[in-house]
């Protein structure tokens, strides 16, 4: 560079050998030759001084360091993309051509792009958004929202094309085939990138029958992963009523709409790990679940036949039947004590009467009636007269002897 | 009435199911109530199961028409 500036400071002399007159104009036309010829593609670094960002949208600057400054201008059509936010006492790395403001005779550097030096561009907006969105509270927890635990139909925004729809289809394939996914394609870099998916999470509120959302992307360099870094994504994450999973890129991979995101995942397979639960794990917790509510039911009834059946082992169940059957004891007793006395009664008896018998035979008055007795008795109430005493003169009285009898009148009472 | 059954989502009836279970742990429910109950966990038993056995799905698209109206189509990237 300093070569070709002394090639042309050695060009134009030979022209001019004697004393030229120049005009300011000529001069200055020939500075400006040389100077924008001389600068074009420079790297500058300083620190921004006097920002000013103009009505016309143009933005006014002047780079310095500890001796001199040199003034730049940075037109809208070029600023419009600046990922983060120039400001004073940043230090910064500028891509400018000189130029040559001939009417004040100043020179400027016309900005092609502004870099923060030291660090990374993209690595300094990315901390200048974040710094902004977080003070704005899109990073509070208390805007998170609940993951549902069984979605049934889970939004993806992201590419067609890319690993990480298949990621998560397979996923879901493996855990829990019946959640529908929906996708809602949308290009995950390049011009333009973070505008559709924005689009695409507003346009999944306004259809409204998802009950979750994965948005990302599979891995990539800083620069492909970048959309997901504009705040238009940021604002849209945070704006949905729908939870939003965030899986952008690989683990280590930190983006903005991870920080918004009402939960983030490392990788566009984990987001799909953590929207559904494992199908297998739910089956055997159901299992088990079953099994419980089986074995406490069978615990219930067996509880009550338990009860039942001490009711029927009960005293005071069995009191009736022990009666009965103690009434019976009693009344066979009885019976049988009722019989042994009447057959002892019957015997007693029996003996009694032979025995009467005999004496009676013995005091047949027949008997006495052989010996020459006889037996007086009244006639009229055939009385046994045992006693003179008992008869009068004239009663009719009747004699039975052994062999027949006869019937007389007493004549005449003796006295003993 | 079965359309509204099978609506019923998977978390409700197996936090349903769930609480059934406590229900009958707890062992203080007269025989009546337990058969009730009990039947109505085995139904949500067979509902979750129908549910987790539900058909795979394949991928969807979401479809913005002009007129501002979605739709859904299918995509065949398997």
């Amino acid at each position: 560079m300093i070569s070709s500036l002394d090639e042309n400071i050695y060009s134009i002399s030979p022209k001019n050998p004697d004393r030229t007159i120049y005009t300011v104009s000529h001069l200055t036309r020939e500075i400006k030759l040389v100077l924008q010829q001389g600068f074009t593609n420079l790297w500058v670094e300083g620190e921004i001084s006097n920002f000013k960002r103009h009505d016309s949208g143009h933005i006014y600057f002047s780079l310095k360091d500890r001796e001199a400054q040199i003034s730049c201008v940075m037109w809208r059509g070029r600023n419009q993309n600046l990922l983060f936010q120039p400001q004073d006492g940043m230090k910064v790395l500028v891509l400018a051509d000189l130029t040559v403001y001939e009417k004040y005779g100043r020179y400027q550097l016309d900005v092609v792009q502004i870099r923060p030096a030291g660090i990374g561009e993209l690595q300094f907006a990315f901390q200048q958004l974040k710094t902004r969105l977080e003070e704005e509270g899109l990073f509070s927890a208390e805007h998170k929202k609940q993951i549902p635990k069984y979605p049934r139909m889970i939004g993806v925004v992201t590419s067609p094309t890319g690993a990480a729809i298949r990621d998560i289809q397979n996923v879901i394939r493996r855990r829990f085939p019946s959640v529908q996914l929906i996708l809602r394609p949308v290009r995950v870099q390049g011009e333009g990138a973070a505008e559709e998916i924005a689009q695409a999470i507003h346009d999944f509120n306004d259809y409204g029958n998802v009950d979750l959302l994965i948005v990302g992307r599979g891995g990539g360099s800083i620069e492909d992963l970048w959309a997901f870094n504009e705040e238009v994504v940021a604002r849209a994450i945070f704006d949905s009523k729908i939870p939003i999973i965030s899986a952008v890129g690989h683990e280590i991979d930190f983006s903005i709409a991870d920080f918004v995101a009402d939960l983030r995942a490392p990788t566009p397979s984990a987001a799909a790990e953590l929207a559904v639960p494992d199908k297998k794990e739910l089956l055997f917790t159901l299992d088990t679940v079953k099994k419980r509510m089986v074995q406490s039911y069978q615990r219930a009834i067996s509880s009550l036949q338990e009860r039942i059946s001490s009711i029927e082992r009960s005293y005071g169940l069995h009191l009736p039947f022990d009666m009965v059957r103690e009434y019976r004891l009693r009344v066979d007793d009885i019976t049988r004590n009722l019989k042994d006395r009447y057959n002892f009664f019957i015997d007693t008896f029996r003996t009694k009467v032979f025995s009467s018998a005999d004496k009676l035979e013995t005091l047949n008055p027949e008997n006495v009636l052989q010996r020459g007795y006889s037996i007086t008795s009244r006639l009229d109430d055939d009385q046994i007269i045992k006693s003179s005493e008992e008869l009068n003169e004239e009663d009719a009285v009747r004699i039975r002897f052994a062999h027949g009898a006869a019937l007389g009148t007493i004549y005449k009472i003796e006295e003993n | 009435m079965g359309k509204s059954k099978e609506d019923i989502d998977f978390e409700k009836a197996l936090e349903k199911l769930e609480s059934i279970v406590a229900t009958l742990e707890k062992g203080d429910c007269t025989l009546k109530e337990s058969m009730e109950i009990f039947e109505e966990g085995m139904k949500l038993v067979k509902l979750c199961e129908l549910k987790l056995n539900e058909a795979e799905r394949l991928l969807q698209k979401l479809v913005k028409e002009n007129d501002g109206e979605f739709r859904l189509e299918q995509l065949d990237n398997a």
